[in-house]
């Protein structure tokens, strides 16, 4: 045993050793939660307007939702440019959960895009750093989309710009259309139209439907059912997002209409238990007459589906649309603010919106480029730019748990209006209100 | 061990007395290695418990009794604010009904299951192994992948499932099967116990192979009937690989989640809400890790109440 002394002490001494370092190195983890100083880096101060572009390895993560769009930009960045970005996609519903352990560890990348609802969120807790001065300095300030610098504007100071846009446009199935005879050019300007045609179609019967919408999922109801009310020129909020106007005349006539649907069976099936996953999945297979979608899923359609593009009207006309998509900013913690707004006010410049955003027929972040040589072969394209000015982006730092949440008020206002018998409007709106106010 | 017993006793012996009998210049370096080695095969655990688990439920601990936004990080105390938020939440109660009901449907069917296949396996005769396999593999997926698998069974949309009965001309529309708060649940349910009846089989398994032939052999040719010796034989000596699978069970149903959160997410209309939803939703929704922290308090509590009263229960039944 004693021979053993030597070699064992210096066993122990290494296992001693091991231990006190991964105990150190444990508590130094846990504790570096603690330092960082919040809001350095960014800084709105700006030397070149353009940025830097001294080769910089930079991060950026964006949701799987808008995957398609920001990986085309950052491809077409890095292809161009010195600093190169590394894009990190994290799936859309677990964006705010990864967003908001990474600002408590201050781990966030240098640049990070959100869906632009929650903006307010980051901005209200200071995750984003302070851009107005390089905004204010792009000559196109005035043209980009104002529901997103809107939405990313906190006590004056702006955060955000956009970085894909999103609307909420009707989709309509021409070649059915004809088939139920009505005018394939002449898309429903009132909800009254949308209804006798979306029934038209219905009546063809064979596996055809007249309309569909996802109405197991709260995001959907927002996306496709405020433009209705907001076409009226109503609000479904009042201006700080704190109070629902949900139970108006106007909202209560839009729900109407989907509970006539859904009674009928103009609807086709799944609607009622659609979470949201697969709704823009059913237009595609052009079965269904006329419904709403995201103006991102038109590059992805069916090249021999002959589809027609129209904005959601009101119950009496109007139109509008909800500018959804991601806004983007420079994380407060980064420290090359310069270079991640080199690729920023790159992507909003005349080259990125029209050979990259444009080209994959997306809509444009910019109203001046509206028409431009891409959008101009294909009408559809100019009427969806256009809308971006006719569209909102609601407010409301409760977003997400009002009217997202699969669990929350909104989802259940939404269920009572249209699957119920609608009784329950104005006693749900309490609840969103309840919850917006929280 | 054996080494160590056969050493003289005196390093048994308290080190007060090795002192005066051992030269002085040997002693000290011996003891301080012993003490050494002692401490150095515990810390390794002992650290992983305090940074897993320890520094965790400080944390927690100290978080539900602190305002705590995801976002903005600690405000200070607010004690006993997230406590009160957390029960007076609409969907608590409801959660708790729900998770109870859930657990006690799902322990019924996955135990009655897995005795049935455990039986049926228990002999060796050909066939056997294969059919030990089949019954066991579904237990290999990860949880969240097979809900995402009979996500897309069950979807009404893109399924298979919920297309067929339609398609052979026996019902008008598809079938939902997440659609409904009763079907949704037993949907659900029977995702589960395809998952997980295999592995409570296995445990069983071990259990019923541990049982002496000899006494079957005993009973039988005491004249017992088959339902006599099930009842008065297998299911006694069964007893620790039972209570085992209704421990494991029980707090693996209480603590349900994936399933619910891939399948369902709580529809329809909130009917399958899960007392853990209800602190992701706190979490990741409400952005409101205070009130998170405070329910897993709660839900900690209870789980820990629980397997108490399950560990005293089965005593109390083996002693009688």
């Amino acid at each position: 045993m004693r021979s053993t002394t030597g070699p064992r002490g210096r066993v122990h001494r290494l296992v001693t050793g091991a231990v006190a370092l991964l105990a150190a190195a444990s508590l130094a983890t846990a504790c570096g939660s603690g330092d960082g100083d919040p809001g350095g880096g960014g800084g709105g101060a700006a030397g070149d307007p353009n940025g830097v572009d001294d080769g910089t390895e930079l991060t950026m993560w964006t949701r799987a939702a808008t995957r398609p769009q920001s990986e085309a930009l950052v491809k077409a960045y890095n292809a161009s440019h010195r600093n190169k970005i590394e894009l990190t996609v994290v799936p859309t519903d677990d964006y705010q959960a990864k967003v908001g352990a990474a600002a408590g560890s201050h781990d966030l990348p240098d640049l990070f895009a959100s869906d632009v609802v929650f903006v307010p969120n980051y901005t209200t807790s200071r995750l984003f750093a302070d851009l107005t001065d390089r905004v204010d300095a792009l000559p196109f300030a005035a043209d980009l989309a104002q529901s997103h610098i809107k939405a990313g504007t906190y006590e004056g100071r702006k955060y955000v710009v956009p970085h894909t846009l999103d609307l909420s446009v009707l989709f309509y199935n021409k070649d059915l259309y004809r088939k139920a005879k009505l005018d394939p050019e002449k898309p429903p300007t009132t909800l009254a139209e949308w209804d006798e045609q979306a029934r038209a179609v219905d009546a063809l019967g064979a596996g055809v439907d007249g309309t569909f919408f996802g109405g197991n999922c709260g995001g959907c109801g927002v996306f496709t059912w405020w433009p209705s009310i907001w076409a009226a020129g109503e609000d479904v909020m009042n201006e700080d997002g704190t109070e629902a106007l949900l139970d108006s005349a106007t909202a209560k006539r839009v729900y109407a209409t989907y509970r006539g649907w859904v009674a009928d069976g103009i609807v086709a099936p799944g609607a009622r238990d659609e979470t949201g996953t697969t709704w823009t999945g059913v237009f595609p297979k052009g079965k269904v007459g006329v419904m709403p979608m995201p103006s991102t899923t038109l590059g992805l359609m069916p090249k021999d589906l002959d589809l027609g593009v129209a904005p959601i009207p009101g119950p009496d006309g109007g139109r509008s649309t909800f500018v959804g998509g991601d806004a983007i900013g420079i994380s407060a913690t980064s420290g090359s603010a310069d270079q991640a707004w080199n690729f920023l006010a790159w992507s909003l410049g005349d080259k990125a919106q029209i050979d990259v955003v444009a080209a994959h027929r997306d809509v444009v972040a910019r109203t001046d480029l509206a028409a431009n040589k891409y959008s101009e072969a294909d009408p559809r394209l100019v009427a969806v730019n256009r809308l971006v000015a006719d569209g909102r982006t609601p407010y409301a730092l409760k977003f997400g748990q009002t009217f997202n949440d699969p669990n929350g008020p909104w989802l259940a206002l939404m269920r009572d209006a249209v699957f119920g018998d609608g009784d329950s409007v104005d006693k749900d709106n309490n609840a969103v209100s309840a919850s917006l106010a929280d | 061990m054996q080494v160590k017993a056969a050493e003289p006793p005196a390093a048994a012996r308290p080190g007060r007395l090795r002192h005066r009998v051992r030269p002085q210049r040997a002693a000290p370096p011996r003891r301080w290695s012993r003490k050494v080695q002692g401490l150095g095969y515990a810390a390794p655990t002992a650290v992983f418990v305090t940074v897993l688990f320890l520094w965790p439920l400080l944390l927690v601990g100290r978080m539900s009794l602190s305002d705590w936004p995801l976002l903005a990080g600690d405000q200070g105390g607010n004690a006993p604010e997230n406590y009160t938020d957390a029960v007076d939440g609409t969907l608590f109660w409801p959660a708790v009904r729900f998770t109870l009901l859930y657990t006690a449907i799902v322990t019924v069917a996955l135990l009655g299951l897995a005795l049935l296949l455990a039986l049926l396996v228990q002999e060796s005769r050909p066939g056997a192994g294969f059919f030990r396999t089949v019954y066991f593999l579904p237990g290999a997926l990860g949880l969240a992948s097979a809900s995402l698998l009979f996500w897309g069974l069950y979807s009404p949309t893109t399924g298979p499932l919920g297309r067929t009965p339609a398609r052979l001309g026996l019902a008008d529309e598809p079938v939902s099967f997440l659609g409904t708060p009763t079907s949704a649940l037993l949907s659900t349910v029977f995702l589960v116990v395809w998952k997980f009846a295999g592995f409570y089989m296995l445990i069983l398994l071990v259990g019923l192979q541990r049982i002496p032939h000899e006494v079957y052999e005993a009973a039988r040719t005491d004249g017992a009937s088959r339902a006599q010796i099930f009842r008065r034989i297998t299911l006694p000596l069964l007893r620790p690989s039972l209570a085992l699978s209704l421990l494991l069970c029980v707090t693996g149903s209480l603590l349900a989640f994936d399933q619910f959160f891939v399948l369902t997410k709580g529809g329809p209309d909130n009917s399958t809400v899960t007392v853990v939803q209800l602190i992701y939703r706190e979490a990741f929704q409400r952005l409101d890790l205070g009130t998170a922290a405070a329910l897993s308090i709660l839900v900690l509590g209870a789980l820990l109440l629980l397997n108490v009263l399950q560990f005293r229960g089965l005593r109390r039944a083996d002693e009688s």
